[in-house]
C-alpha cells in the first residue's frame, strides 16, 4: 500500500512536468510558425482562437483522426515503435531540468550526463523510423540525420567539458549556482554560440535540416508516417529544440537566476527568468530558420568536424589553462 | 584568403546582419490579406464565373449565333436553339462544363451582343462535379445576380477594347 502511495505520488509529479511541457511545445509551434511568417511578411496562423493560438491544439485534433498508414513492406513493430521512442526519449529528459531551486522532477548528481544521454538516444528513434520504413527516402533522410547528430554532438559533448570545467560538478543546480556572479556566456562566448549551432543541427532545424530536405528527400525519415504517428515525431522534434533551449540556458545563461541580483530583477520568480531565458533563445532559432539557407551535406560535415571540434578542444585547453593558471579550479569536495 | 574575409567569417557578421535584418522585418507591416474576411481589388477585366445578361426589359441578349462554342478551344459550351414565335432565334440549352473551362475569355470577346461574360466571381467551388456542369438557368441566375457589378465593369475596360 505504502508502495502504490510513493507511486502515485511521482505520476502526480510526472504528469505536472508532462502536461506544462506538451502544452508548451504547442504553443512554441504557433510561436514558431507566427515568427517565422512575420519575418517574410506574412500573417501566420491567426484564425483558430485568439491570435491563432489554439492552431496546434486544432492540428493535433487533426492528427488524432486521421489514418495510421503502415505500408506493406515496412518492419511494423519497429516503425510504429519509432515515433513512439522519439517522442519518450524527447519527454524524459525534461525530468533533470531545473526550473528553480526546487522546482525539479529529480534531482541526481549525473544531471548533465544524463540530458546528454538521453538526447543522443534520440538519433535512436530516427534511425529506425528511417529504416523500418524500407523505402528509399526515409533511410537516406535518417542516415543523413544519424550521420550528422552523431558529429555535432561530439562538439557539444565538448563544450559541455567546458563548462563542467568551470564548475566542478555534473550536478543541473551546481551548474546554475555557479553562475552567481558571472554567467557563463560572458567568458565562455564563442563556445555559447558553438553550442547554439550545433543545438541548431542536433535538433535538425535550418540551417541543418537536411534530413527532411524536402527538394531532395520528400519529408526525410518523416516519408511514410501518418497521423498521429508523424504529429508525435514532430512534438518530440519540438520537445527537444525546448530542451535544447532549457540546456542553453542553464549551462550559459544562467538558469533561473536573474541578470543581477538587484532589487526590481531579484522580486521577479526565479522560475520565469527561466523561461524568459528558454524563450528568448527559441525566438533565436525561429528567426534563424527564416534568415538562412541550407547548408550543403558535405559543408555541414566539414562545419562540425573540421571547425567545431578542434575550435572547441583547443578552447577546454584555454580554459583549463587559464584556471590552473590564476587557481580557479573548482576543487570544492575534494 | 583575404583577412577582411576571414574576420567576417570568424566574427559571423553576415549572419549577425542577417538577424538584425530579420527582427527588423518583423514589426514592418504585411504584405498578405487576411482572405476569407480581407479580399483584394480584382481589374475590370477579370475573368471569373461566367454569367449570361438578360436586357433591361428582361429579355436573353443571347442570339445563338454559337460563336461561343465555335470559338471556344476546351470545347466547354453545348448550345442548341430553335425560332421563337416572334421570328426570334433564341437558345433552348446553353450548357458550359465549368472543369473543362479554361477561362481563357474569348467566348466574352466573341459574344457580338454581350451576352456570355465571365464575372468577377471566382468564388464558385462546390463538393461534386456534377455542380460544375452549368445550364442556361444557372448562368442566366448568374447574369441576375451579378448584373450590377458585370455592366459597370464592362463600361470601365470599353475604354481599351
Amino acid at each position: 500500500m505504502e508502495y502504490i502511495n510513493i507511486l502515485l505520488q511521482e505520476i502526480y509529479k510526472i504528469f505536472f512536468l508532462v502536461i506544462p511541457v506538451l502544452v508548451s511545445v504547442a504553443m512554441i509551434v504557433w510561436l514558431d510558425r507566427r515568427v517565422w511568417a512575420s519575418i517574410q511578411k506574412r500573417k501566420g496562423p491567426n484564425v483558430v482562437g485568439p491570435f491563432g493560438l489554439l492552431q496546434s491544439l486544432a492540428d493535433a485534433l487533426k492528427y488524432i483522426f486521421k489514418e495510421i498508414i503502415v505500408p506493406a513492406s515496412a518492419n511494423k513493430v519497429i516503425f510504429i515503435l519509432a515515433p513512439i521512442v522519439t517522442m519518450t526519449l524527447a519527454l524524459a529528459a525534461w525530468a533533470v531540468i531545473p526550473f528553480s531551486e526546487s522546482l525539479i522532477l529529480s534531482d541526481i548528481n549525473v544531471g548533465i550526463l544524463y540530458l546528454f544521454a538521453i538526447s543522443s538516444l534520440g538519433v535512436y528513434g530516427i534511425i529506425m523510423g528511417g529504416w523500418a520504413s524500407n523505402s528509399k527516402y526515409p533511410f537516406l533522410g535518417a542516415i543523413r540525420s544519424a550521420a550528422q547528430m552523431v558529429s555535432y554532438e561530439v562538439s557539444i559533448g565538448i563544450i559541455i567539458i567546458n563548462v563542467l570545467l568551470c564548475v566542478g560538478s555534473l550536478n543541473l543546480k551546481d551548474i546554475v549556482n555557479a553562475q552567481q556572479d558571472l554567467w557563463f556566456v560572458f567568458p565562455l562566448f564563442p563556445m555559447f554560440v558553438i553550442f547554439f549551432i550545433s543545438a541548431l543541427a542536433e535538433t535538425n532545424r535550418p540551417p541543418f535540416d537536411l534530413p527532411e530536405a524536402e527538394a531532395e528527400l520528400v519529408a526525410g525519415y518523416q516519408t511514410e508516417y501518418s497521423g498521429m504517428m508523424y504529429a508525435m515525431f514532430w512534438l518530440g522534434e519540438y520537445a527537444n529544440i525546448l530542451l535544447m533551449c532549457a540546456m542553453g540556458s542553464i549551462l550559459f545563461l544562467g538558469g533561473w537566476l536573474p541578470p543581477l541580483d538587484i532589487y526590481p530583477l531579484n522580486i521577479i520568480p526565479s522560475f520565469f527568468w527561466m523561461l524568459f531565458k528558454i524563450l528568448f533563445l527559441f525566438l533565436l532559432f525561429s528567426i534563424v530558420k527564416a534568415i538562412v539557407p541550407r547548408y550543403r551535406y558535405d559543408q555541414l560535415m566539414r562545419l562540425g568536424w573540421k571547425v567545431f571540434l578542434p575550435f572547441s578542444l583547443f578552447y577546454v585547453v584555454l580554459t583549463a589553462s587559464f584556471l590552473f593558471y590564476f587557481e580557479l579550479l573548482p576543487t570544492k569536495g575534494y | 584568403m583575404k583577412i577582411n574575409r576571414i574576420f567576417k567569417i570568424i566574427f559571423l557578421s553576415e549572419f549577425v546582419s542577417a538577424l538584425l535584418k530579420g527582427v527588423k522585418e518583423i514589426f514592418k507591416s504585411k504584405k498578405t490579406i487576411n482572405y476569407p474576411y480581407e479580399k483584394g481589388s480584382i481589374s475590370p477585366r477579370f475573368r471569373g464565373e461566367h454569367a449570361l445578361r438578360r436586357y433591361p426589359n428582361g429579355e436573353e441578349r443571347c442570339i445563338a449565333c454559337k460563336l461561343c462554342e465555335a470559338v471556344c478551344p476546351a470545347q466547354a459550351i453545348t448550345i442548341e436553339s430553335e425560332e421563337k414565335g416572334d421570328g426570334s432565334r433564341k437558345t433552348t440549352r446553353y450548357d458550359i462544363d465549368m472543369l473543362k473551362c479554361i477561362y481563357c475569355g474569348l467566348c466574352q470577346e466573341s459574344c457580338p451582343v454581350d451576352a456570355i461574360v465571365q464575372g468577377p466571381n471566382f468564388e464558385f467551388s462546390t463538393e461534386t462535379r456534377e455542380e460544375l456542369y452549368y445550364n442556361k438557368e444557372k448562368l442566366l441566375d448568374n447574369g441576375d445576380r451579378w448584373e450590377s457589378v458585370i455592366s459597370k465593369n464592362l463600361k470601365l475596360d470599353k475604354v481599351y477594347k
